[in-house]
This record gives C-alpha cells, sequence and structure tokens, in this order.
C-alpha cells in the first residue's frame, strides 16, 4: 500500500474529490494546512500588508492499494492544477499495514468495505 | 407632577437606557479589533468601567459636575439622592461611563487588569467631571458661549486624550513595530460590526436625549437631532468607505465601521444646530478625517490604538466642536456669524484637550512608576485571559 499526501489549492479541494470518486477512491481523510515557500498570499488590514509569506492550503491523505497509485495521483494533478505558482505537491510514501477497527481484520483488502 | 414634566423625564430615563446599551457596542467592537487571547480581558475592562463609574458617579461624580455654580469645580456632596433629580443622575452616568470606556480599546491587549480599574476610577471621579462642569455644570466655559450640545468634547474628546496618554505611555504591544509598522488583524469582525451597529443605535438616545426633554416643541428639537445624527453616521461610514477604496484597493471593513463612529462622534457636539445638509458634511469630514488620523497616529507617531480610539474620539471629537462655529445655523461662519464662536470653540476644545491630556499623563506615568501599568512580556504573548483571569475566554 501507498499514502498519498497531497497538499493542494482550497479552491481545486471540491474538483479534485469529484474527480476521485469517479476513480473509486472514496476514503481518505483531509485538513487544512499552513505552509511557506515561494507563491505569496496578501491580506490587507486597515492598510497594511500582513501574512504574505503565510500560504493556506489543503492536504489530502489517503492510503491505496500499489496497482492503484498511478491512477489516483495522475487524477489529483487534473484536478488541482490550476497552471499558476503554488498549485501544490504530492508525496507518495510507504504503509506497511492497515487494520479495520469495527472487525480488527488487517491487510490491503480492508480498504474496502464489504 | 404635569403630564409634560413626567413626560421629559420619560424621555430622559430612555435615552439613558439606550447610551448604557452603548457600554455592549464599545465591548464588542474591542473584542472584535483585538485577538482572541484577551477578549475577556477586554470584555472585563468595559464591564468595570461601567460598573465602577455607576458607583463612583453616584458617589461623588455627578456632584462634582453639577453640584455647583463654581468656575471650575461643583461641589463635594456624597451619595447623591435628590429624589427629583435622579433621572439626570442616571443620564449623566451613563455619559460618564462612555468617556472611561473610551480608553480601554486604545490600551488593549497589554494593560494590567488591577491599575486600569484604579485609572477608571480616577477618569470618573477627577478628570471627566472637571471638565464637564466647565461646559455643562455653569462653569467658566459656559459661560463663553461654548457649544458642546451632547459631549463631542466633553465625552468623546476627554476619553479620546486620554487614551493618547494612556497608548503612548503604555507603549505598543510587542510585534506591533519591528522595523516597518505591522498589522495585528482583530480576531471577530462580526463582534465588531455588531459594536458599531449597537453604538449607532445608542447614540440615538446620546444626542436626542441630551435635549433633556421631550414635551412640546422639544420634540421638534428631538426629531432634528434624530435626523443629524443618523445622516452624520451614514457620511461618515460612506466617505471612509470610498476613501478606504482609493487607498488600499480595496474597500476596508473595519476602517469603514470606525468611519460610521467618527461621523458620530463629530456631529455630537452641534447635532441640535446644525441642518441636515450641515450634519451629512460634518460626517463627511470626520468620515475622511479619521483615516488619515489613524494612519498618522498608527504609521508616524508609531503610538498603538488597536480600535483606532484615538483617532474616532479624541481627533474627531475636536473636529466635530470645532465644526459647530462653521456649521452652527445660529451663529456659525457659513451662516454669516463671524469667528467668534468658532474662538469659542477653539479655546474649549485646546483647553479640555490640554486638561484630559495633561492630566492622564501624569496619572499613567504615576501609575507605571508605581503599580505598574504594563503585563509581563510572557504574559502578553500567551494572553491575558489565561494570565488576568485564569480562563479562556473561547472553550470549543
Amino acid at each position: 500500500m501507498k499514502k498519498i499526501e497531497a497538499i493542494i489549492r482550497l479552491a481545486r479541494f471540491e474538483a479534485v474529490k469529484k474527480a476521485l470518486e469517479e476513480q473509486d477512491i472514496t476514503f481518505f481523510s483531509y485538513w487544512d494546512v499552513r505552509g511557506t515557500g515561494v507563491a505569496r498570499e496578501g491580506h490587507l488590514y486597515r492598510g497594511t500588508l500582513y501574512d504574505t509569506s503565510i500560504i493556506e492550503r489543503r492536504i489530502l491523505s489517503i492510503i491505496v492499494r500499489d496497482e492503484n497509485l498511478k491512477k489516483t495521483v495522475e487524477t489529483i494533478i487534473n484536478a488541482a492544477k490550476t497552471g499558476e505558482i503554488g498549485d501544490g505537491r504530492i508525496f507518495v510514501s510507504d504503509i506497511e499495514d492497515t487494520y479495520r477497527i469495527r472487525t480488527g481484520e488487517s491487510g490491503p483488502e480492508t480498504l474496502y468495505e464489504k | 407632577m404635569d403630564a409634560n414634566g413626567a413626560l421629559d423625564i420619560l424621555w430622559v430615563l430612555l435615552a439613558g437606557i439606550l447610551v448604557f446599551f452603548m457600554q455592549a457596542g464599545f465591548a464588542m467592537v474591542e473584542a472584535g479589533f483585538t485577538r482572541a487571547k484577551n477578549v475577556g480581558n477586554i470584555i472585563m475592562k468595559n464591564f468595570m468601567d461601567f460598573s465602577i463609574g455607576s458607583l463612583m458617579f453616584w458617589v461623588i461624580g455627578y456632584s462634582i459636575m453639577y453640584g455647583g455654580e463654581g468656575a471650575f469645580f461643583g461641589a463635594f456632596d456624597f451619595f447623591y439622592n435628590d429624589g427629583t433629580d435622579l433621572h439626570n443622575l442616571f443620564f449623566q452616568t451613563v455619559f460618564a461611563a462612555t468617556a472611561a470606556t473610551i480608553v480601554s480599546g486604545a490600551m488593549a491587549e497589554r494593560t494590567k487588569f488591577s491599575t486600569y480599574l484604579l485609572f477608571s476610577l480616577i477618569i470618573t471621579v477627577v478628570i471627566y467631571p472637571i471638565s464637564g462642569h466647565w461646559v455643562w455644570g455653569g462653569g467658566w466655559l459656559s459661560e463663553l458661549g461654548f457649544h458642546d450640545f451632547a459631549g463631542s468634547t466633553v465625552v468623546h474628546s476627554v476619553g479620546g486624550w486620554a487614551a493618547l496618554a494612556g497608548a503612548w505611555t503604555i507603549g505598543p504591544r510587542i510585534g506591533k513595530y519591528n522595523g516597518k509598522t505591522n498589522a495585528i488583524p482583530g480576531h471577530n469582525m462580526v463582534l465588531g460590526a455588531l459594536g458599531v451597529f449597537i453604538l449607532w443605535l445608542g447614540w440615538f438616545g446620546f444626542n436626542p436625549g441630551s435635549q433633556l426633554a421631550i414635551s412640546g416643541d422639544n420634540a421638534y428639537a428631538v426629531a432634528l437631532i434624530v435626523i443629524t445624527t443618523n445622516l452624520a453616521a451614514a457620511a461618515g461610514a460612506i466617505v471612509t468607505m470610498f476613501v478606504t477604496w482609493f487607498r488600499y484597493g480595496k474597500p476596508d471593513l473595519s476602517m469603514t465601521l470606525n468611519g460610521a463612529l467618527a461621523g458620530l462622534v463629530g456631529i455630537t457636539a452641534g447635532c441640535d444646530i446644525v441642518s441636515p445638509a450641515g450634519a451629512v458634511a460634518i460626517g463627511a469630514i470626520a468620515g475622511l478625517v479619521v483615516v488619515f488620523s489613524i494612519e498618522f497616529i498608527d504609521q508616524k507617531l508609531k503610538i498603538d490604538d488597536p480600535v483606532g480610539a484615538i483617532s474616532v474620539h479624541g481627533v474627531c471629537g475636536a473636529v466635530g466642536t470645532l465644526l459647530v462655529g462653521l456649521f452652527a445655523t445660529d451663529g456659525g461662519v457659513f451662516y454669516g456669524g463671524g469667528f467668534s464662536l468658532l474662538g469659542v470653540q477653539a479655546l474649549g476644545v485646546v483647553s479640555i484637550g490640554a486638561w484630559a491630556f495633561g492630566l492622564g499623563l501624569i496619572l499613567f506615568k504615576t501609575l507605571k512608576a508605581t503599580m505598574g501599568l504594563r503585563v509581563s512580556e510572557q504574559e502578553e504573548r500567551e494572553g491575558l485571559d489565561i494570565h488576568e483571569h485564569g480562563q479562556s475566554s473561547y472553550n470549543y
């Protein structure tokens, strides 16, 4: 199994989620995150620009079986891309095992509901 | 007691109740314009401003302000209890509390609570009633024809100049100025906006109530004051919105909220003797001035005022008082009255400004040297709610 961590723009989330559902990727966690990098976003308060290096994004954490890795990554990239600097990044890492808490079973097959 | 007398008293009491609700307005504005970690502390300060003010104005403040006809001072009658005049005690109490609570915003997020309580007591008992006596208690400024109908100078600029003394003495919040001027955004613009709406509502008691009567032809006067008050607020808000739109590229919510208040403070001195058009002009001028005043104080003087209290109440209070000299339909420059009224207005603005700022400065410097004015760096960084009150205000 592989873990895909995709840091994407907030505005692209609905499109990415829909595209993943069309590929039968329906289970993942996500949370809002801040980061720092090349992109610049700015907020204005009473005439003063602030927080320009703080970038707000959403990170998706998706666990897939090895055979689904390529299609999942391509789906995310196609749905999340705008072409502008700051589109985000994907990290792929290995996952050793997984358990379904309700039944106690383990193994990659438990990624799917039965 | 005849019906007209009772009606007048009823009006004063109702108006006073509206002005009381302005305390909630101030509390919400200050809460919204400051950070979440300090919001409980700012609420406590506002809450206590009114509570202490209510008590101390009854104990002695009202008597100092209204108890006699001396040039500078009323009288020293403790525990006011004239049963025929308690509606005026109430009305003046809520006004005194308004002046006191202006200061808490300018000194927010870094002031020791205990020291602030002591200051609040002193402004209610010394600073406010003495200058108030000069204008409304029969003192020397009223003898000269100074016109401040509902308190642009007596209430608002007294609070504003005392706030300037306090904010200057205590210094800026950590991180506000480190090489350049940084923004420290308020945590909740919804609360800030609610506060301004409440203040606008309360001002319909603050200004029209100052007629102190509504029977007979007073009703027309009161209605005029409601209109001038409303028009000035609206003009202030609109002008500020456009000024920030041009200057910053986008219309700024927090400044626009300040703009409405600037218009309200500005019209307070002359709300009874200007025309509706004059009210629009005064509100518009205040809305313009307040933006540049806030920028000047924040960026050039480098005095940290989280809510803009010094500009809204001090500067616009002074401006509104001076504009009476131009726009008063009876005696103003634009109505053929010459410059004498304007001169008296200027005298009042300067003398009360010097009084409030000077006394405030002495007081704050003394408090700084004795009790200590400011919380420690760690307390300021972690938040006053936790350190001064032992609790946080937002518990999810």
